[in-house]
C-alpha cells in the first residue's frame, strides 16, 4: 500500500527524518508512534506530499508520488489542527470539499453520526474545539478512499464522540481499507491498532504488533513497553 | 438735416463721376493687375475677378481700392516680392496670394506697406509664402481679417506671418496664421491693437514684440506655437484675456517675458503649457484675473524681478505654481486661489487662516537637476517639501500668499 | 484553481476587513468629493493616495491573509490539487477582492457624482487600473514574503519594510543618485531606476497624464521619446505587468519547494 525508502528530511539543520524504511501492507490498522518531536507528523506529511523529503522514495498504491498529485484521491486525511476559514459555514466547507474533490452522499450519514445537524448553519470560526474536529472527522471519512491518515483524530472529542469513532474506525477497516494513525492516547491505540511502528530518532525504532512489542521490552502493559522505549534510549 | 444729407448726395455723387471702376480679367481689355494700376487714377476702385494671374512686384503707388471678386489668384511664382504699397489711402480686399520667393538676404514678403498711412488689408489668404503682411514705417492701418498659411519647419529659412517694423497705431483683428516663424512680430512699433487673432503651429512664436511700447493685445488665442507670446524689452504693454493653450516642449512657454516694464496682464488664461509665463528681469508688472491650470510650471521667474503684483489669480492643478531660481524675492502675492492649497478656513471668510507658500522645494532641485522631474508626486517628495514649508532654506522664505483663498475665483 | 479562486473570494468578500478596506475607500471618495467639491482635483488628490496606501494594504492583507489561512492551506494541501493552484487561487482570490473593495469603493461615489458626464473619466480610469496593479504586485510580493518566512512577526515586519522602502527610502535614495551624478547624462538611470519600483512606475504612469507639460520641459532625448509619445505609457504597462509575473511565478516556484 504505501512504501517508503530510505527517507530524509531535514528542515534547517535539523535532521527530522534519516533513513527511514517502511512499508505499510494493505488492510489494517496502523499506530505511527513516538516522542515529541520524532518525526511522526513530518512522515505522514511526506506520505501526503505536503513535506518534500531531501532524499528518499515514496509509493502509494505502486505510484510513485513525486510530481503526481492524483493519488491523493486515494487518500483521506485528517489534520492535527484543523483550523478552517472562519467566515464558512459548516454546510458550506462540507459543499465546498465535495466540490473539490468529488461528489459523496456520505456526508449526511457521518453528520448524524456525530450530532452535527445543529452546527451546519453555523460559522466555523463561532465552534468549539471539539466541534470543529468532528467537522474535520467528517471531512476525513466521507470520501471512502482506500488509505486514511488520521493525526490526532481524539483531540477534543467528549467519550460519546470517541466511542463512535472507534467504530467509525473499525467499520473502514472492516471494509479493507489502510488506516494510518498517530496519537497520544495509549489506550485508544491498543484498543484499536493492529500495528504499530514506533519512530525514535528519524527512524524506525520497531515495528510489529503490540504483543511482539511487549515481548522485546518485556514489559506487561503497552504503556509501560512504552515507557520503556523512551527510558532506556535517553537515559 | 435736409441741408446735410443733401450735402453727402453731392460728394457721393462727385465722387463717384470722379473715381472710377476698373475690371480685369483675364479676357478683359485690362487682364493683368498691373495694367489696371497704371491705367487707374487716384481713389479709383480696380476689380478683379476669378482667375489667376501670375505676376509679381506689382507696385501700388497710388491711393487705389483693389478688391477680389471670388478670390481671384495672384501667383508670384516664387520671384519675389508679390504686391508693395507705397502710397497712402490703399485697400487691398479678397485675394488669394501664393508663392512667395524666398530669400537669404532678403525678406520677400506677399504684401508689403511702406511709407503708407491708412491702409487697409483685409480678407486675404496667403500660403506658400517666405513673409506674409510686412508693414514698414507705416502708420493708422489695418490688418483684418485675414488668413496666412505658411509651411515652415526651421526658423532660419522661414519668415514671419504679419510683421510691423517701425510702424504705429496699427489696428490687426481677427486674423489666422499658422505654420509660419512668427505669428505676429512687432520691433520698433508703438501704439497698436492685436485683437481676436488666432496664431498657431508657429515654429517660433504666436506673437514677439520687441522694442515696442504701449501696445495692446486681447482675446487672441495662441496655441501649440515653439512658444507662445514673447515680449521682450518694451513698456506699457497691456496684455487682456488672451489664451494660451499647449505651447509644450523643453524652453517653452505660454508667454516669455523679459525686460518688461509696467505691463499689466489682465484676464489671460494660461493652460497645458510646459512654463505658464517665464519671467526675466521684469518690473512692476500688474497679473490679476488670469487663469493658469495644467501646466507645468505656471510661472518661473528668473533674474531679477521687482514690484510684481500676483492678485486674485487661480492657479490650478500645475505640477509647479511658482519656481524661483535665487531665494530673494520682491513680489506680492495675495488672494490668488491655489488648486496645491490645503489649509483650513475656520472662521469661513473665504479665507485661509494659514498662508500658502507657492515655491516647493522640489522645484528648486528640479532646477538644479532636470532628470529628478521624474520624482514629482513621490511621497519622499512630499516629505521634503513639507519640511522645507515648515522651515525655508533654499526657497524665498517671505514668498508667501497671506490670503489664499478658499474658492476659486470668478470674474 | 478556479475553484479554490472562488472560495477564497467568496471567504473574503464576507469577512470584516474587505468591508472594512471598502468602507475606506468608499469614505475616502466622497469626503474628497465633497470637500473639494471637483472631480478633477478629487482624482489628483486620489492618486497622490493611492499609490501610496494601495500597496501598504496590499501587502498587510496578503500577508495576514496567508498567515491566517495556514491550517486552512494545509488542508487543501492534503486535497488531490496541485500545489500552484492552491496558492495561485488563494492569491488571485485576495487580490481580487482587494481591487474590487478599491473600484467599487472608489467607483460608487465618483459614479454618482458623475463621473460618466467628465472629463475626469480617463484619469480616473487610469487611477482605477493602476490602484488594481499595485494590488497584484504587492499581494504577490506579500505572498512571496509570508511563504519565505514561517514566523509571523518577522514576515509581517518585512512585509512592512518592503512598503516603506518601495514608497518612500528607495526615491530619497533614487534623488540622492540622480544629483550626486548630475553632471552625467542620466535621462536613462533615471527611467530604469523608476521601471525597478512599481510605485514609481505607477507614478510614472499618472504623472504622463497629469504632468506631462512639465515632463516636456526636459531636454534628454529619451525622456522626450518616453513622454512624448505611446512609448512611456506601453512600456510602463508592459513593466507592470512584468511586476505582476515575476513574484507571481516566484509563489509558483517556491510553494512547490516548500514543506508544510
Amino acid at each position: 500500500m504505501v512504501t517508503i525508502q530510505n527517507l530524509h528530511k531535514k528542515f534547517g539543520k535539523n535532521q527530522v527524518l534519516s533513513g527511514v524504511d517502511l512499508s505499510i501492507s494493505e488492510g489494517g490498522i496502523f499506530a505511527v508512534l513516538g516522542p515529541n518531536g520524532s518525526g511522526k507528523t513530518t512522515l505522514i506529511k511526506a506520505i501526503l506530499g505536503m513535506v518534500i523529503p531531501n532524499k528518499g522514495d515514496i509509493t502509494v498504491l505502486g505510484e510513485n508520488i513525486k510530481k503526481n498529485p492524483e493519488y491523493r484521491h486515494k487518500i483521506d486525511y485528517l489534520p492535527q489542527i484543523a483550523n478552517f476559514p472562519s467566515n464558512l459555514k459548516v454546510k458550506e466547507l462540507i459543499k465546498m470539499i465535495k466540490d473539490l474533490r468529488k461528489p459523496t452522499s456520505e456526508d449526511q450519514r457521518l453528520i448524524d453520526l456525530f450530532k452535527l445537524d445543529p452546527f451546519l448553519d453555523k460559522k466555523l470560526g463561532n465552534l468549539s474545539g471539539g466541534t470543529k474536529q468532528k467537522v474535520n472527522l467528517v471531512l476525513t471519512f466521507m470520501f471512502n478512499s482506500p488509505l486514511i491518515i488520521l493525526d490526532e483524530p481524539t483531540t477534543g472529542l467528549d467519550p460519546i464522540s470517541l466511542i463512535r469513532l472507534k467504530d467509525l474506525i473499525k467499520a473502514e477497516k472492516a471494509k479493507g481499507k489502510t488506516i494510518l494513525i498517530t496519537s497520544h492516547i495509549m489506550s485508544f491505540v491498543e484498543e484499536i491498532s493492529d500495528e504499530i511502528v514506533f519512530i525514535l530518532e528519524g527512524k524506525i525504532y520497531f515495528k510489529g504488533s503490540i504483543s511482539e512489542l511487549k515481548t522485546k521490552t518485556q514489559q506487561p502493559d503497552f504503556e509501560h513497553a512504552i515507557a520503556s522505549i523512551l527510558t532506556d534510549n535517553h537515559a | 438735416m435736409k441741408y446735410s444729407s443733401l450735402i453727402l448726395l453731392a460728394i457721393f455723387m462727385v465722387n463717384t463721376a470722379i473715381a472710377q471702376t476698373i475690371e480685369v480679367c483675364k479676357t478683359c481689355p485690362i487682364n493683368t493687375v498691373k495694367k489696371a494700376i497704371s491705367q487707374a487714377k487716384d481713389f479709383d476702385t480696380i476689380i478683379i475677378k476669378k482667375g489667376t494671374y501670375k505676376e509679381h512686384a506689382i507696385i501700388i503707388d497710388k491711393p487705389l481700392t483693389i478688391i477680389g471678386k471670388n478670390y481671384p489668384v495672384i501667383d508670384g511664382e516664387s520671384k519675389g516680392e508679390i504686391i508693395i504699397i507705397k502710397a497712402d489711402n490703399v485697400t487691398v480686399d479678397g485675394l488669394f496670394i501664393i508663392n512667395v520667393g524666398t530669400s537669404y538676404t532678403e525678406d520677400y514678403a506677399a504684401i508689403r506697406v511702406r511709407n503708407s498711412k491708412n491702409f487697409v488689408i483685409q480678407n486675404l489668404v496667403l500660403e506658400k509664402l517666405f513673409f506674409g503682411i510686412y508693414i514698414e514705417k507705416s502708420r493708422d492701418g489695418k490688418v483684418y481679417h485675414n488668413k496666412i498659411i505658411g509651411d515652415a519647419v526651421e526658423e532660419y529659412n522661414s519668415g514671419n506671418g504679419i510683421q510691423l517694423w517701425y510702424s504705429k497705431n496699427i489696428q490687426i483683428e481677427h486674423n489666422y496664421v499658422e505654420h509660419v516663424r512668427d505669428g505676429i512680430y512687432l520691433e520698433f512699433s508703438d501704439g497698436c491693437l492685436i485683437k481676436n487673432n488666432t496664431s498657431t503651429l508657429n515654429v517660433r512664436y504666436g506673437l514677439h514684440f520687441m522694442f515696442s511700447n504701449d501696445d495692446i493685445y486681447q482675446d487672441n488665442t495662441f496655441e501649440n506655437n515653439g512658444a507662445g507670446v514673447a515680449v521682450m524689452f518694451s513698456k506699457r504693454i497691456k496684455m487682456y484675456n488672451n489664451l494660451f493653450k499647449e505651447n509644450w516642449g523643453t524652453a517653452s512657454y505660454g508667454m516669455l517675458l523679459k525686460e518688461i516694464n509696467d505691463a499689466e496682464i489682465i484676464g489671460n488664461t494660461f493652460e497645458d503649457n510646459t512654463i505658464g509665463i517665464n519671467i526675466e528681469g521684469s518690473n512692476r508688472i500688474i497679473y490679476k484675473h488670469n487663469n493658469f491650470s495644467n501646466n507645468g510650471w505656471a510661472i518661473k521667474v528668473k533674474g531679477a524681478c521687482y514690484t510684481n503684483t500676483f492678485t486674485e489669480n487661480n492657479f490650478l492643478y500645475n505640477s509647479f505654481d511658482i519656481a524661483y531660481n535665487s531665494n530673494v524675492n520682491d513680489n506680492v502675492f495675495d488672494k490668488n486661489y491655489w488648486s496645491n492649497y490645503t489649509g483650513y478656513d475656520l472662521d469661513k471668510n473665504g479665507v485661509g487662516d494659514v498662508p500658502y507658500r507657492p515655491v516647493k522645494l522640489f522645484s528648486y532641485i528640479v532646477n538644479r537637476t532636470p532628470e529628478t522631474i521624474i520624482l514629482l508626486r513621490s511621497m519622499f517628495i512630499d516629505i521634503i517639501d513639507f519640511s522645507e514649508k515648515v522651515s525655508p532654506v533654499f526657497t524665498p522664505d517671505n514668498l508667501l500668499d497671506n490670503n489664499p483663498l478658499i474658492k476659486k475665483i470668478t470674474w | 484553481m478556479l475553484k479554490i479562486l472562488k472560495y477564497s473570494f467568496y471567504d473574503l468578500m464576507r469577512s470584516r476587513w474587505s468591508y472594512v478596506y471598502f468602507a475606506f475607500y468608499l469614505l475616502l471618495g466622497i469626503v474628497l468629493l465633497f470637500l473639494n467639491n471637483d472631480l478633477s482635483k478629487a482624482v489628483i488628490t486620489l492618486m497622490n493616495v493611492i499609490i501610496v496606501l494601495v500597496p501598504l494594504i496590499g501587502t498587510i492583507f496578503g500577508v495576514m491573509y496567508y498567515y491566517n489561512n495556514k491550517e486552512f492551506t494545509e488542508l487543501l494541501l492534503a486535497q488531490p490539487l496541485k500545489r500552484s493552484s492552491i496558492f495561485m487561487g488563494q492569491y488571485l482570490g485576495v487580490a481580487l477582492s482587494l481591487s474590487m473593495s478599491l473600484i467599487l469603493g472608489l467607483g460608487i461615489p465618483f459614479v454618482f457624482y458623475g463621473l460618466f458626464q467628465s472629463s475626469a473619466i480617463w484619469d480616473f480610469s487610469l487611477l482605477i487600473i493602476t490602484g488594481t496593479f499595485l494590488t497584484l504586485i504587492f499581494t504577490a510580493l506579500a505572498f512571496n514574503i509570508a511563504l519565505s518566512n514561517e514566523n509571523k512577526i518577522k514576515g509581517f515586519g518585512y512585509a512592512i519594510l518592503l512598503w516603506l522602502f518601495l514608497a518612500v527610502i528607495y526615491d530619497g535614495l533614487f534623488l540622492m543618485t540622480l544629483i550626486m551624478f548630475e553632471d552625467y547624462p542620466l535621462d536613462k538611470l533615471s527611467l530604469i531606476g523608476t521601471m525597478l519600483n512599481p510605485i514609481d512606475l505607477s507614478r510614472t504612469l499618472i504623472l504622463l497624464k497629469l504632468d506631462i507639460s512639465a515632463l516636456l520641459g526636459y531636454t534628454g532625448a529619451v525622456f522626450k521619446q518616453f513622454f512624448g509619445t505611446n512609448v512611456g505609457l506601453i512600456v510602463s504597462f508592459v513593466m507592470l505587468s512584468v511586476w505582476v509575473v515575476l513574484p507571481v511565478s516566484r509563489i509558483i516556484y517556491k510553494s512547490k519547494k516548500k514543506d508544510f
